[in-house]
C-alpha cells in the first residue's frame, strides 16, 4: 500500500512530463496545462495522505524498491524515506507547485511552447520529489542534479534571446561547481560510514560509534559548498539574479520556494553529522549572515522588480543558513515554509504586474497600479508586510525566532541579521511604493493596457496570501507544533529557549527596526516623491551597489579569463606542437623511404654485386667469426 | 704421373674459364667454355667417376652449350658499346677478391679438421652402387627432378612463343 | 691407380681449384654486360661446385655426393632452358641484351 502511494507520488509528475513532451504539441493549450497541473495535484493529494499517516503513527515510512549498488559490504538501495521532514517539504513543494501550475496556464497562454513549459515544470517537480524523498545521499544527488538541469531548461526557456541562454548556462555551471563539493562530501561520508543511508548513519552515531572527526568536518564542509551552489550563498550566488531571465512562474517555483531550499533541506536532513562539526557550523552561520547583508545592500538600488525579489531571496536564504549554522534547524525549516508562502506570492504578484504592463519590468516606469489591480495589490501588500516581519503575519514569527537564536548564540551575527532585516523592510516597501503608489509613469499605451489579471492568476495569489498571513501559527513561540513535529529527525533532545522577557524585548526591537525601515521608505518615495536615478546618473556608493559590488566582473577577471587564456594557449601552442609531431613522423617516414628508394635503380649489376656482398658476409659470420 | 695430369687439366680449366669471361666475341666465349667443360670431365674421370663424366659431357657440352650457341647465333650482336659506368669494374674486382679471400680463409681455418685419406677398398661409386643409392634413398628427389624438367620444358616453349599481335 | 688419387694429390688442391673457378665465375657475372656471357659465367660457378662435390664424395667414400651432382646438373639444364627462353623474349622486345638496358625495375 505504502509503496504504491510512493510510486504514484513519484511517477505522477513524470508521466505528466512524458505526455506533455510527446503529445503536448497536438493538444490544446488548456488541455496541456491541465494535464500538467493535475499531475502535480495528484502528488499533492498523495502527500497529504502520507502526511496524515505519519502524523498519526509518529514514525516515518520507508519504501524499498530494489537494491541498486552492491559492493562487498557497501550497499545503496533505491529506497525512499518519508518521515516528518520530507513530508513537510513535499507538502509545500507539491502544494505551491500545483498553484503555480494553475497560474502558468493563464500566464503563459500566449506562448507557443506551452506544452514544453509544462513538461519541464513537471520534470522539475519529479526531481524535487526525488531529492526530498530519497532515503540516501545518492538518490538525493539524483534529484539535486535533476533540479539543476530543469532550472537550466526553464531559465533558458525563451531560447531565442542569447542573454537568457547565457544566464541559464551561468546557473548550471555555478550549480555544477557546488555539486563537485557535494560529490566529494558524499564520497567521504560513504568512506567514513560505509553507507549512504540516512537512517543507517543516524544509527551509527546514536549508538556512539567512533568517527574520524577531521574527515567528517571536511565532508560536511564539502556538502555545504554544494549547498552554497544550490541555495545561492556566498560565493556562488550570482546566478540567482541572472536566473530572473526565465518566466515568472519559474522564478516563483524554483528560485523562491523549492530548488533553492534544497541546501537547507540537506543540512537539516544530515543534522546529526553537522552537530559533530561545530567549526563547519560556524562557517555556515557566518556565510549565511554575510550573504544576507550583502544581498540586502545590493537590493537597495535595483530597479527591476524581479531582481529586487531575487536579491531578497538570497538575503532570506542567508538568514536561514544563519539559523542552521547556529544549530536551530527547526527555526530554519519554519522560515523556509513561511518564506515559500510569501515569496511565491510576491513573485506571482510581480508576474501579474508584468503581465498587466505588457512585459515591462522596470519599476521606474510603473506607479499607481493599486487602483487598477486591486487583488494583486492587496496580496502583494500582505506578503510585503510578512517579509518585513510585522505582527501577526507569518514572517514575523519565523524571522523573530532566527533573531532570538542569534542573540543567544552570537551577538555580532545578531547585529548583522537585524541590519539585514531592517534593509529588507526598506527595500520591499520601496518596491511596493514605486509599483503601486504615486502616479503612473509609463507610456500612454501601457496605461490603456492596465487591467486586473484573470482569475486563474489571482486565485493562487489569494491562496498564498492567506497562507502567508496565517502560516505563523504552526510555530508560535513557546508552543511550537513544528518543533514538536520535527523532533524524531534529530538525535537526542533539542535545546529549549524559554519565552522570557529577553524574547519579548527582542521582538519589540525587531518590530521597531522594521517600522523604521518602512518609515524611511515612505518618507523617501511617498512624501518626497523621489524616483530612482537613471542608470547613467548613479554615483558614489550607490553605483557600487548598483553594479552588485562588481562581483561578476571580479569572477570574470579571476576565473573566466584565465581559463580562456589557457584554452588559447593550448590551441596555439600545444595543438600545433602535437600536430607537428604527428605530421612530422609521417615526414620522417617519407624521407627515409626516399633514401631507401635509391637502392632500387634497376641496374642488374648492382643487384648482383649486393648479392655477392651479402653472401660473403654470411660466410664470414658463419665460419670465420 | 697423376699429379702432372692434374696440373695440366687444372691449367686448362682455369685458363679457358678466364678466356670465357674476358673474350669479346660471345662465340669465342662459348667455345672456350666447351673446352672448359671437357677438362672438368677429365677431372671426373680421374676420380674414377666414369658415369658422372659421361653424363657431364652429354648434358653440359652436348645440350647446354648447343643451346647457348643456337641462341647466340639467333641474335646478331654489335660490338660492345663503351662502358658508361666504370664503377661496375671496380665492383667486380672487389667482389672477386672478397669472395676469394672469404673462401680461402674458410678453407684455411678448416685445415686442422682435414684427416688423412684412407682407402677402404669398398666400391662406392660404380654405376651399380650409384643406381642403387639414387633409386633407393633419393627416389623422391629423382621424381621431383623429372617434374622439374617437364615444367622447364613447358615454360621454355611458352616463354619463347611469338606474340601473335606483333607482325614481325 | 686411380684409387689413391687423393693420397697423391691431396684434397687441398681440389679445394683451391674449385674456389678459383668459383671466383672466376663471380667476376664474369659482374664484369660482362652481355647477358649470354653472364649465363656462361653462372655455368662456370655451378661447375666449380660440382667438382668440389665429387672431390668430397671421393674423400668420404660416399655416393651421396655424386647423386647430388646429378641433381645439380638436372637443375642447371632446366635453368639454362628457361633463362635462354626469357632472354629471347627480352631480345624480341628490346632488341638488345645488354643488361644495362634492363632498367624497368627501377623504383
Amino acid at each position: 500500500m505504502d509503496s504504491t502511494l510512493v510510486l504514484i507520488l513519484l511517477l505522477s509528475p513524470f508521466i505528466g512530463f512524458l505526455s506533455n513532451i510527446f503529445f503536448g504539441k497536438s493538444l490544446s493549450k488548456n488541455l496541456s496545462g491541465t494535464i500538467g497541473t493535475i499531475a502535480v495535484g495528484i502528488s499533492f493529494v498523495v502527500s497529504v495522505i502520507l502526511f496524515n499517516k505519519v502524523l498519526q503513527s509518529g514514525k516515518g515510512i520507508t519504501v524499498h524498491f530494489f537494491d541498486w549498488l552492491e559492493l562487498f559490504n557497501f550497499k545503496v538501495g533505491f529506497s525512499f524515506l518519508l518521515d516528518q521532514l520530507s513530508l513537510l517539504w513535499l507538502l509545500f513543494v507539491t502544494g505551491i507547485g500545483t498553484l503555480i501550475h494553475l497560474y502558468s496556464i493563464s500566464y503563459m497562454h500566449d506562448d507557443e511552447n506551452l506544452h514544453k513549459f509544462f513538461s519541464y515544470l513537471n520534470l522539475f517537480v519529479f526531481f524535487m520529489i526525488t531529492l526530498v524523498a530519497g532515503s540516501n545521499l545518492l538518490i538525493m544527488f539524483i534529484g539535486w542534479e535533476g533540479v539543476g538541469l530543469c532550472s537550466y531548461l526553464l531559465i533558458g526557456f525563451w531560447y531565442k534571446n542569447q542573454n537568457y541562454n547565457d544566464a541559464a548556462k551561468k546557473a548550471f555551471i555555478m550549480n555544477r561547481i557546488g555539486d563537485l563539493g557535494f560529490l566529494a562530501g558524499i564520497f567521504i561520508i560513504g568512506y567514513l560510514f560505509n553507507s549512504l543511508d540516512y537512517l543507517t548513519i543516524k544509527q551509527v552515531l546514536a549508538s556512539g560509534g567512533f568517527v574520524d572527526l577531521g574527515w567528517l568536518a571536511f565532508a560536511t564542509l564539502c556538502l555545504f559548498i554544494g549547498a552554497t551552489g544550490k541555495s545561492a550563498q556566498l560565493p556562488l550566488y550570482t546566478w540567482l539574479p541572472d536566473a530572473m531571465a526565465g518566466p515568472t512562474p519559474v522564478s516563483a517555483l524554483i528560485h523562491a520556494a523549492t530548488m533553492v531550499t534544497a541546501g537547507i533541506f540537506m543540512v537539516t536532513r544530515l543534522n546529526f553529522l553537522f552537530e559533530l562539526t561545530p567549526a563547519v557550523l560556524n562557517v555556515i552561520a557566518i556565510i549565511g549572515a554575510l550573504t544576507a547583508l550583502i544581498a540586502a545592500f545590493i537590493a537597495l538600488v535595483q530597479n527591476d522588480i524581479k531582481k529586487v525579489l531575487a536579491y531578497s531571496t538570497v538575503s532570506q536564504l542567508g538568514l536561514m543558513f544563519l539559523a542552521l549554522g547556529l544549530g536551530a534547524y527547526e527555526v530554519a525549516v519554519f522560515h523556509v515554509v513561511t518564506h515559500a508562502f510569501f515569496k511565491a506570492c510576491l513573485f506571482l504578484g510581480s508576474g501579474s504586474v508584468i503581465h498587466a504592463m505588457g512585459g515591462e519590468q522596470d519599476m521606474r516606469y510603473m506607479g499607481g497600479l493599486k487602483s487598477h489591480m486591486k487583488t494583486t495589490y492587496i496580496t502583494f501588500l500582505i506578503s510585503t508586510l510578512a517579509i518585513s516581519g510585522i505582527f501577526p503575519l507569518s514572517g514575523f514569527f519565523s524571522k523573530d525566532e532566527i533573531l532570538l537564536v542569534a542573540f543567544h548564540e552570537n551577538k555580532v551575527l545578531w547585529v548583522i541579521a537585524s541590519l539585514a532585516s531592517i534593509m529588507t523592510a526598506f527595500y520591499m516597501f520601496r518596491l511596493l511604493y514605486l509599483t503601486f503608489f504615486g502616479k503612473f509613469r509609463g507610456s500612454e499605451e501601457q496605461k490603456h493596457h492596465l487591467h486586473e489579471s484573470p482569475s486563474l492568476m489571482t486565485f493562487p495569489l489569494i491562496v498564498l496570501a492567506i497562507l502567508a498571513a496565517v502560516g505563523g501559527l504552526i510555530s508560535l513561540p513557546g508552543n511550537s507544533w513544528l518543533n514538536h513535529y520535527l523532533e524524531p529527525i534529530f538525535i537526542g533532545s533539542r535545546p529549549h529557549h524559554a519565552v522570557d522577557s529577553t524574547a519579548y524585548m527582542l521582538m519589540g526591537v525587531a518590530t521597531v527596526g522594521a517600522l523604521i525601515g518602512i518609515f524611511l521608505a515612505y518618507s523617501k518615495y511617498i512624501k518626497k516623491g523621489e524616483l530612482p536615478a537613471k542608470d547613467k546618473e548613479v554615483t558614489g556608493f550607490a553605483k557600487v551597489l548598483h553594479n552588485k559590488f562588481y562581483v561578476d566582473e571580479i569572477y570574470t577577471a579571476i576565473i573566466v579569463k584565465p581559463i580562456y587564456a589557457l584554452g588559447d594557449f593550448f590551441k596555439a601552442v600545444v595543438e600545433v606542437a602535437i600536430a607537428a609531431i604527428v605530421f612530422g613522423t609521417g615526414k620522417v617516414a617519407n624521407l627515409l623511404s626516399d633514401q631507401g628508394r635509391t637502392l632500387q635503380n634497376g641496374s642488374v649489376g648492382l643487384y648482383l654485386f649486393v648479392f655477392v656482398l651479402g653472401f660473403s658476409t654470411i660466410v664470414y659470420y658463419l665460419f670465420l667469426a | 704421373m697423376l699429379t702432372t695430369i692434374f696440373y695440366i687439366l687444372s691449367a686448362i680449366t682455369l685458363a679457358t674459364a678466364f678466356m670465357t669471361v674476358l673474350s669479346r666475341n660471345p662465340i669465342h666465349s662459348a667455345i672456350y667454355l666447351v673446352i672448359c667443360f671437357f677438362s672438368i670431365a677429365g677431372h671426373y674421370a680421374m676420380f674414377n667417376a666414369q658415369f658422372l663424366a659421361m653424363v657431364h659431357l652429354i648434358v653440359y657440352s652436348g645440350a647446354i652449350m648447343i643451346l647457348m650457341l643456337f641462341t647466340i647465333m639467333m641474335m646478331n650482336f654489335n660490338e660492345q658499346k663503351i662502358r658508361k659506368n666504370n664503377l661496375i669494374v671496380v665492383a667486380a674486382v672487389i667482389a672477386l677478391c672478397l669472395v676469394a679471400y672469404v673462401l680461402l680463409a674458410t678453407f684455411l681455418k678448416a685445415q686442422p679438421m682435414i684427416e688423412q685419406y684412407v682407402i677402404t677398398g669398398e666400391d662406392y661409386q660404380s654405376i651399380k652402387v650409384l643406381g642403387k643409392v639414387l633409386l633407393d634413398d633419393y627416389l623422391v628427389p629423382f621424381e621431383m627432378a623429372a617434374v622439374l624438367l617437364l615444367t622447364s620444358m613447358i615454360g621454355a616453349v611458352l616463354l619463347s612463343k611469338k606474340d601473335k599481335k606483333i607482325k614481325a | 691407380m686411380l684409387q689413391n688419387i687423393l693420397q697423391e694429390i691431396g684434397i687441398e688442391n681440389y679445394i683451391f681449384l674449385a674456389t678459383a673457378l668459383f671466383c672466376v665465375g663471380i667476376f664474369g657475372v659482374l664484369y660482362r654486360r652481355n647477358a649470354i656471357v653472364v649465363f656462361m659465367s653462372i655455368e662456370i660457378m655451378l661447375n666449380a661446385v660440382n667438382l668440389l662435390l665429387v672431390a668430397f664424395s671421393t674423400y668420404h667414400q660416399d655416393a651421396a655426393g655424386q647423386v647430388f651432382v646429378f641433381f645439380s646438373m638436372a637443375v642447371a639444364a632446366a635453368e639454362v632452358a628457361i633463362g635462354l627462353a626469357i632472354l629471347v623474349a627480352i631480345y624480341r622486345n628490346l632488341k638488345s641484351i645488354d643488361i644495362d638496358d634492363l632498367r624497368n625495375l627501377k623504383g
